[in-house]
């Protein structure tokens, strides 16, 4: 379990993120949604390390975060940026046998090398694992560092905003291998989304942040209401379910 | 995860490694026949005397070589951008500037009588302090960027021109022309003791960097998956810069400024190598730095027999590889 207890973070004396406490399960898929600017981002750096907190502690199961060992973290939690620059020419191989960096320092094993055909073979990338990154589309390349990251093999993983750019088909088709790799490989997911139809569709539950706060958790059928959507994204728009399912519409 | 999956296919990254491998063996051989004819061509006086004589100069072609080749590929790899060099932090220009006040402060006569030991270690320590104090300046906030750093080495860089061009103005001519020619890299005399020191450090060097070569590759996956992967890249990313200078300061030292041969030698590599492992880009680099060095000097001095300075036909040909590889950059 992750547990945030009272976490602040403030970025050159600017409070990014306020007060934050909620805990997120060993299984399921937990979204964070908000508007831009309410500190989701900034939410995942806090889990990362790669800002640090300035009040609070963040227990990873119960443990403190700081104390655990780095490549042991990298073993536990993974993370998978927006922006993923690569200095280097590399294969869709290559590429998800860096995720297996924390286990084989450099010298990957043979478990390692089934493992890494396990994660290539999950997100159907076999026909180009052999095919350098830049010679990709956007959403090829995408499931690629999603290759990456589920092969790095750790309980908690998370995602920053990976719909990004990706059309409707390629986006369906990352949100429902989050899910099957959740309900298969009995993993944690976190994801922060733009999309709260997404959201709805396909997490466990929703965090919804706000300015720096939590603003609501729930349940997609909790989260997806009116009076709390309005107030999160402060704009008129309507909730209807269409076939059991809630919808946000906000088109018009 | 399930680890039910289809077999691995392990001929693709064996096929790839061996061919790595055959290239670097080539390449090695290539060196082996310039290293042999630069020692053994239209030899004149004694065999002992020439081969010692030769001998001290293919060393310090040896460590030069490495060194920058070395330098340039590390540099590129903590800056994750393949046009930068560490030539851009302002070392030759540093370099110079030690030179034109050395002349200036104890004239023509006492700069060439200086001890080579003691220039040796007042160069290298000025140059390592310098970028330790930058280092250490940039690096204590939180925000921690190279290319902050990499800036305001710059903008020193054109400082220390500048005052170079100040003090010059200042000299008497035969001064002026003695600095003159320090300004280019010189392979010719070099003093054993000083090559003895180098070549220490150099492998002290390439210990720890075949300690940390596997994480110097998952740092060319950008900061923030390098450290998702469990690696340190604050500290690597200091310990490398650190280990760039220490070479770059060292064969300055040595010889003079080089600044466009490490480009020309690690875009070679990036081309030629065939993986983006630093355990084979390394030797690789250093094979071929090595390789331009000594069967430039040997084509120069004996086939052509052309009175020039290896260094200064290096730079043409790196500067203009340069410009090659900008205007390539810029159309694609």
């Amino acid at each position: 379990m992750i547990q945030f207890n009272n976490v602040s973070v403030d970025i050159r004396s600017t409070p990014i993120l306020k007060d934050i406490s909620f805990s997120i399960p060993e299984t399921g898929l937990t979204s964070v949604i908000g508007p831009n600017g309410a500190g989701k981002s900034t939410l995942l750096s806090a889990l990362t390390q790669t800002v640090p907190t300035s009040a609070g502690e963040i227990l990873i199961d119960d443990k403190p975060i700081q104390s655990y060992e780095k490549n042991k973290l990298a073993r536990t939690l993974s993370i998978l940026r927006q922006d993923n620059h690569l200095t280097a020419r590399l294969t869709v191989e290559d590429l998800v046998t860096f995720g297996r960096f924390p286990y084989h320092k450099g010298r990957p094993t043979k478990e390692d090398a089934q493992k890494i055909a396990t994660a290539i073979e999950f997100l159907g990338l076999n026909e180009f694992q052999h095919r350098f990154l830049d010679q990709l589309s956007g959403g090829q390349r995408q499931r690629a560092f999603i290759a990456m990251v589920l092969a790095q093999d750790t309980k908690y993983v998370c995602f920053d905003e990976p719909l990004n750019n990706l059309d409707m088909k390629h986006s369906q088709s990352i949100m429902k291998q989050l899910r099957l790799a959740c309900d298969s490989l009995n993993k944690s997911i976190i994801v922060v989304l733009h999309d709260i139809n997404f959201a709805a569709s396909y997490s466990d539950s929703i965090i919804a942040m706000h300015n720096g706060r939590v603003f609501e958790i729930g349940s997609p059928e909790e989260i997806m209401q009116d009076n709390i959507l309005q107030a999160l994204y402060d704009m008129p728009l309507h909730v209807q379910t269409i076939n059991g399912q809630p919808l946000c519409l906000y088109y018009s | 995860m399930h680890s039910s999956a289809l077999p691995f296919t392990a001929t693709k990254p064996r096929l790839s490694f061996s061919s790595t491998g055959i290239r670097l063996a080539i390449l090695c051989a290539f060196l082996l026949v310039s290293v042999t004819l630069f020692l053994t061509w239209n030899v004149k006086a004694s065999w002992a005397f020439t081969l010692e004589y030769r001998g001290m100069k293919l060393l310090s072609l040896v460590i030069v070589g490495a060194s920058i080749s070395i330098a340039t590929l590390l540099f590129q790899t903590i800056c994750g951008n393949r046009i930068l060099t560490p030539g851009i932090m302002g070392f030759d220009s540093m370099y110079i500037l030690i030179q034109t006040i050395l002349i200036f402060s104890l004239g023509s006569v006492g700069f060439s009588s200086m001890s080579p030991y003691l220039k040796w270690a007042l160069e290298t320590a000025v140059m390592l302090g310098c970028v330790l104090l930058l280092a250490w300046m940039l690096f204590r906030g939180t925000s921690q960027s190279l290319h902050y750093l990499i800036l305001v080495g710059i903008i020193f860089g054109v400082l220390f021109t500048s005052l170079s061009y100040l003090f010059s103005r200042m000299l008497d001519p035969t001064q002026f022309s003695v600095l003159q020619d320090s300004m280019f890299a010189s392979f010719g005399s070099v003093d054993p003791a000083l090559l003895l020191i180098s070549g220490f450090v150099f492998t002290a060097t390439a210990l720890f960097l075949f300690r940390i070569h596997a994480e110097l590759d998952v740092m060319l996956l950008g900061r923030q998956s390098a450290l998702n992967l469990g690696v340190d890249f604050s500290r690597r990313t200091l310990q490398t810069l650190f280990v760039t200078v220490v070479l770059i300061a060292l064969s300055t030292a040595l010889v003079g400024p080089v600044s466009f041969f490490g480009l020309l030698v690690a875009h070679l590599t990036y081309r030629l190598c065939g993986s983006y492992k630093h355990g084979i880009m390394i030797p690789f680099a250093t094979v071929l730095g090595i390789l331009t060095l000594v069967s430039g000097e040997f084509v120069l001095q004996h086939l052509l027999s052309f009175q020039t300075r290896l260094s200064i036909i290096i730079e043409f040909i790196g500067g203009v590889f340069f410009l090659v590889l900008i205007i390539r950059q810029g159309k694609a």
